[in-house]
């Protein structure tokens, strides 16, 4: 915290995105108390620290403030201030010898702020600080939250993520960062669509089988019943005058 | 070439026509639909299954005949099982359910009837052991079981008595209706341990109050009523079922080891009797120190008293035979045995004999027959017990004793050793089988090719680098000659085989394995399956015919160890022999032990071994080849220090160079802590992320990468419109599986997440509302496959996650986790299954071509062979013309079980446990096998055997049409020649 850059005159809110994750089924899920108290629900705000070292011996510092709101909608924001020219240059040091970028944050809940300061530990991530600095600072951070709520990770990435080895010559590349920030919650994985399978069998079903079920039997073959009860007919009262024949002969 | 029939697996050859319009009839019903099955004269050709019972508890042998062939046997997995004791196969055998429901507690065997407690005194069963039929089952009363024994009215066995914590009851032989059942009074304070009957008309129960006194009950066998009941001062004894015995005319016998004396009592005494006391030293024995003594009585019919005379176990390898005089209080020893591992008392009609084992020489023991009354050694009876040089010690001894022609006691003896083996030995010292009953309990296992022959290994020689530089020309010349005949001699030598063989008929042909005849096959069919069992034996088993070609036991192997085996080196590095490592891990204390050896011949190799003096973590095997490449195993320790092995100076070296890109992951499923690391230097490592999953809301279950031998062809899938749909290939993806801690069927789920496991970033995080484990899941190639119990609907489902990168490559020369920021497209379906099941896993091929089916172990114990293809996100709920291109089999919501999926048709494999899957020489040809009590081995062909001519392949056909082509054109060549020169002519 003491090697805080002295820059704070130059000190911007970046705009960030937000991504707004709507989590219904969770609702239900021994939160009631949380959602009662989404009317003075407003948001709290936790550091983001980075760390990048020459020796990669984490020291983290402050890079940001990240606003967090909770509840029905979750939303992040982050404000952050710009990297200062001692920073700079570390951080073109640290990206010379293949050194790392991590972040972290806190472990927090978004639901239930009565254990929010109790959880400990902070979740951490890195990215290659070559590819921070090749990108000029362009990053994307996700915070990645489980079904209650809770923190349980965080990534970095920078676009694009390769080393190339190409020089940047502009410190003011450099300054400020370009952040994307977003908040996944988990998927519902679906389920068995069986109510949609038998609905379309259903339609199947009918399209075949109705024109089948109307006609009978009789209906449906009596061509066929008929020509044979003539074709029989005709064959016995030929026969007995063919057996007559033969009859006599004998 | 004759199509299998839809339901039955067995399809006759002959029955073409049935088969043919059965065929007709599969392709109608379902078009998509890959049949295969086993054809009836295939059973057996290609699979093998061998059935286990376990670690054996109670033995009996039939009858005292010298012709009985039946033995049976209680074991630990809870089996209760027949062998034949000429050959050791299985007569039949019943597997009972698993963990302390269906523990067998105790197995009597009279006559016909074997009787047996299941389940801590749940249910009383008795056996026929004719045909291994139940008899009868009665359920007992509740509380836990003490003892059992039968119970003879006038010299008949027509009861069985059982004895609870609480209560003593009596039960028919004939149909298991319980004749009285009695409270035992004082229960709280007194332990009853034994119960004894020796043929009068009681039946007496021995309680127990520690270090205060000794309680005798005497009820009636008529009506359970106490006859009598006495109290016996005896403030040394603490329990009666480990020191005390009843030998004689009832009279019950203690040891106590601190007093170091034997103290006697009259149990039917009918005035308030007293232990009289024995010192050990007045009969001149001394007891080792530290050892608890043992005492050693039999009882050769429940309708008479036991004999006089007991053993007295004084040490690990001394025992002595006692006799008690008929006055019931002194006692003369007859012999003393030091040193004898093993004793044991076997009656055949009015003779008792005692069979003690005694060490001989390094690699035997002796055997001998002792007469009871005098102890003297019988004659001609010694048999030798030869010991394996790294098997178990003998552990118990089972006697079969019958009386021979003219009157003399022969025997044939069981030993089991501490490996779980049982050794059926006669005399004179002839093995007669062996049954490896660790193979129970495989733990994990590993399939490793077999070396070259000595011809191949020479030719391979000869193009070494070394050999060429040391050789000049002309020798290299004379070289190449010389392998050049050897490998025609080999040649014709194997014409020569062919020929001779196949005059014989083919029963006849047996081709025996041998450790010295082991070569790689033509298309590397036959590998050495390497198993470690629980019990710490490593076995090595010919997967062609499923003999054992080596077997090593490690003793002080820990009953809670985990296993770790690992291929550092494979046969592929002549004159390099392979090389396994064993990690051995205290599940206790985490501290790790090595045990490096030669897969093939099972040999420990002598290889300086790294200290690990800090419990292990973590083991990772590395792609880096040491100068004798062997790959380098990482073990991670407790303060994340990195030991390598082998830890030679190229290795620390390429370790050095290679250190910023060696990532690997920790996981502490207590924590809910995932978290990866980066290597240093100096060999320290850095963390460098951290995912917590809180454990007040899921705790993780399995985590599961993917196999490193796992080789994909396609790097997309070709779509309908024939754009290419590219695959995400990630070889460090992680699938982590949690389970909610909240069990209510409507809040419970299941987690699954995709992680990264050199980065730390989730890929994916979804959730299975209403859903419960156990979770089986499979991780391959890009896709998971997991199975869990919905909660719900309460039925089993499979749901299958695939991911693509879309429909271009982020960078499509190499996958670095380091450069991928784009995350990628998430598919998933999932369908109701029908079964629950016990394991699963996929099937694996040399290259990847082959279509992959996923193997599922069901609880019936078939295994089945289940296409990926039915298992796959993109299969449409309306059916397209695209769909239709792409051969998508329109969704259904419930997965089809066929029989002819069954893999292993009828030989069931109980049990199963595991599913090992390895690749053959053969692109369509997978190796499969199945253990858990039964082993299976068998292989399968997910795309058909493409790549192998058909068994009745006609050949002659083929060769006789090119033949006679090739004639017909010589001749209408010549033909036209002549017509040619006609005309030129004309």
């Amino acid at each position: 915290m003491a090697s805080v850059p002295r820059s704070f005159l130059l000190l911007s809110i970046i705009p960030t995105i937000l991504i707004l994750c709507a989590d219904f089924a969770c609702c239900n899920t021994g939160r009631k108390t949380g959602d009662g108290l989404d009317t003075d629900f407003s948001g709290f705000s936790v550091p983001l620290e980075h760390s990048f070292q020459v020796d990669d011996v984490s020291r983290f510092r402050m890079r940001g403030a990240l606003q967090l709101r909770g509840g029905r909608e979750t939303s992040v924001s982050l404000s952050q201030s710009q990297l200062s020219e001692e920073d700079r240059n570390t951080l073109k040091e640290v990206a010379a010898v293949d050194g790392l970028y991590k972040i972290r944050v806190p472990r927090v809940s978004l639901t239930d702020r009565q254990t929010e300061r109790q959880m400990d530990g902070y979740l951490t991530a890195f990215v290659r600080a070559c590819s921070l600095v090749e990108s000029h600072l362009s990053d994307v951070i996700t915070l990645h939250t489980d079904v209650s709520g809770y923190l349980i990770g965080v990534s970095i990435v920078t676009i694009p993520g390769a080393c190339r080895g190409t020089e940047v010559e502009d410190e003011v590349d450099l300054e400020a960062f370009n952040t994307t920030l977003t908040i996944i919650a988990p998927t519902n994985a679906p389920q068995p669509e069986t109510a949609l399978f038998i609905e379309r069998m259903d339609i199947e079903h009918e399209k075949r089988g109705k024109p089948q079920e109307q006609k009978s039997f009789f209906a449906k073959y009596w061509y066929l019943i008929l020509g044979g009860a003539i074709f029989l007919m005709a064959s016995s009262s030929a026969q007995p005058s063919a057996g007559g024949a033969e009859e006599q002969q004998s | 070439m004759y199509p299998p029939s839809l339901v039955v697996t067995f399809t006759k050859k002959s029955s073409v026509k049935m088969a043919k319009l059965t065929s007709l009839f599969v392709i109608s019903l379902s078009f998509f639909c890959i049949s295969e099955a086993v054809f009836e004269d295939q059973v057996g050709k290609f699979d093998w299954r061998q059935q286990y019972v376990g670690k054996t508890l109670f033995a009996h042998f039939e009858s005292n005949t010298q012709s009985s062939k039946k033995m049976f046997v209680a074991t630990d997995k809870n089996i209760f099982a027949s062998f034949n004791s000429r050959t050791g196969d299985l007569l039949w055998r019943h597997v009972d359910k698993t963990g302390p429901e269906g523990s067998i507690d105790i197995l009597l065997l009279h006559g016909q009837d074997a009787l047996m407690v299941v389940g801590d005194g749940r249910l009383l069963r008795s056996w026929d052991t004719n045909i291994g039929g139940l008899n009868w089952e009665a359920v007992l009363d509740t509380g836990s079981f003490q003892a059992a024994c039968f119970v003879a009215i006038q010299d008949t066995v027509k009861l069985v008595a059982v004895l609870k914590k609480a209560a003593l009851s009596l039960h028919y032989l004939s149909n298991g209706h319980q004749k009285w059942v009695e409270n035992l009074p004082d229960s709280d304070a007194v332990q009853y341990q034994a119960v004894y009957s020796g043929g009068e008309e009681e039946v007496y129960v021995l309680g127990v109050v520690p270090n205060s006194h000794l309680t005798i009950i005497a009820y009636s066998l008529e009506d359970g009523e106490i006859i009598k009941q006495r109290s016996v001062e005896a403030s040394w004894l603490s329990s009666v079922e480990s020191s005390c015995v009843v030998v004689g005319q009832g009279v019950l016998m203690c040891v106590d080891p601190a007093t170091l004396a034997l103290y006697t009592l009259p149990i039917q005494a009918e005035e308030t009797p007293e232990f009289s006391q024995i010192l050990l030293q007045s009969l001149d024995l001394e007891v080792s120190p530290g050892f608890q003594p043992v005492l050693v009585s039999s009882q050769p019919h429940p309708a008479r008293s036991p004999l006089s005379e007991f053993f007295l176990q004084l040490g690990p390898d001394h025992h002595v035979l006692l006799q008690l005089n008929a006055d019931g209080y002194t006692i003369a020893p007859l012999r003393d045995f030091q040193p004898a591992f093993l004793v044991s008392f076997a009656t055949t009609g009015k003779k008792t004999v005692a069979a003690v084992m005694t060490p001989k020489n390094e690699t035997a023991c002796a055997i001998n027959l002792f007469s009871v009354d005098s102890g003297r050694r019988l004659l001609d009876t010694t048999v030798l017990f030869p010991l394996e040089l790294n098997g178990g010690k003998p552990h118990a001894l089972y006697v079969h004793a019958f009386l021979k022609k003219d009157d003399s006691v022969g025997y044939r003896v069981l030993v089991q050793t501490q490996d779980h083996a049982l050794t059926f030995i006669q005399q004179p010292g002839r093995v007669v089988w062996t049954r490896e009953e660790a193979l129970a309990d495989v733990v994990t296992m590993e399939m490793v090719d077999l070396p070259l022959t000595g011809t191949q290994a020479e030719l391979e020689g000869e193009f070494g680098k070394k050999a060429a530089i040391q050789d000049g020309l002309f020798p290299m010349v004379l070289k190449r000659l010389s392998s050049q005949v050897t490998l025609l001699q080999a040649w014709l030598a194997h014409l020569w085989k062919l020929f001779y063989e196949a005059r014989k008929p083919r029963g006849q042909v047996k081709n025996e394995v041998t450790i010295e005849t082991l070569s790689r096959d033509e298309f590397n069919l036959q590998k050495m399956m390497v198993m470690v069992t629980a019990s710490g034996k490593l076995f090595g088993i010919d997967s062609k015919s499923g003999s054992i070609l080596w077997k090593h036991y490690l003793e002080n192997v820990q009953p809670n160890a985990a296993f770790k085996l690992i291929v550092q080196r494979t046969t592929a590095h002549f004159p390099h022999p392979p090389q396994c490592t064993l990690l051995i891990k205290d599940k206790d204390t985490g501290l790790a032990t090595l045990h490096v050896f030669n897969p093939i011949f099972g040999r420990k190799s002598h290889i300086a071994l790294p200290a690990l003096p800090r419990p292990i973590l973590q083991s990772l095997l590395l792609p880096v080849i040491d100068q004798d490449y062997a790959k380098v195993l990482l073990l991670v320790d407790d303060q994340y220090k990195v030991t390598a092995f082998p830890s030679t100076k190229n290795v620390l070296q390429q370790l050095q160079e290679m250190a910023s890109s060696i990532f690997f992951y920790l996981i502490r499923s207590d924590q809910g802590n995932l978290s990866g690391f980066r290597l240093r230097k100096d060999l320290s490592t850095e963390r460098i992320w951290e995912v917590v999953l809180p454990t007040e809301v899921q705790k993780i279950v399995a985590v599961k990468g993917k196999r490193p031998n796992e080789h994909v062809h396609s790097q997309g899938r070709v779509m309908g419109d024939r754009s290419v749909l590219y695959k995400y290939l990630n070889p460090n993806l992680l699938a982590v599986v949690t389970e909610s801690t909240d069990t209510h069927p409507e809040r419970a789920f299941v987690g699954v997440f995709l992680v990264d496991g050199v980065t730390g970033r989730i890929i994916h995080e979804a959730v299975q509302r209403k859903a419960r484990g156990p979770v089986h899941f499979v991780h391959s190639e890009n896709w998971v496959v997991y199975e869990y119990w919905n909660t719900k609907s309460r039925r089993n489902e499979f749901s299958v996650l695939e991911l693509f990168e879309g429909t271009e490559l982020y960078n499509s020369t190499v996958f670095s986790s380091l450069d991928r920021p784009h995350l990628p497209q998430v598919l998933q379906q999932t369908y109701i299954f029908p079964s629950p099941i016990t394991t699963m896993e996929a099937t694996l091929t040399e290259k990847g071509i082959t279509s992959r089916h996923l193997l599922v172990g069901l609880p019936s114990g078939a295994i089945l062979s289940l296409p990926k293809m039915f298992l796959d996100p993109r299969r449409p709920e309306v059916v397209t013309e695209h769909s239709r291109e792409e051969n998508l089999i329109p969704y259904a919501p419930e997965m089809p079980i066929r029989t002819e999926w069954f893999i292993n048709y009828n030989q069931t494999v109980a049990r199963v446990k595991g599913i090992y899957t390895a690749p053959s020489g053969l692109e369509s040809t997978c190796l499969v096998v199945a253990y858990g009590l039964d082993i299976y081995q068998t292989r399968v062909y997910p795309s058909k055997q493409f790549d192998v001519l058909k068994d009745d392949y006609d050949y002659v056909l083929i060769s006789s049409v090119l033949f006679a082509l090739f004639f017909a054109t010589m001749i209408s060549k010549r033909l036209a020649q002549v017509k040619l020169l006609n005309r030129a002519w004309r």
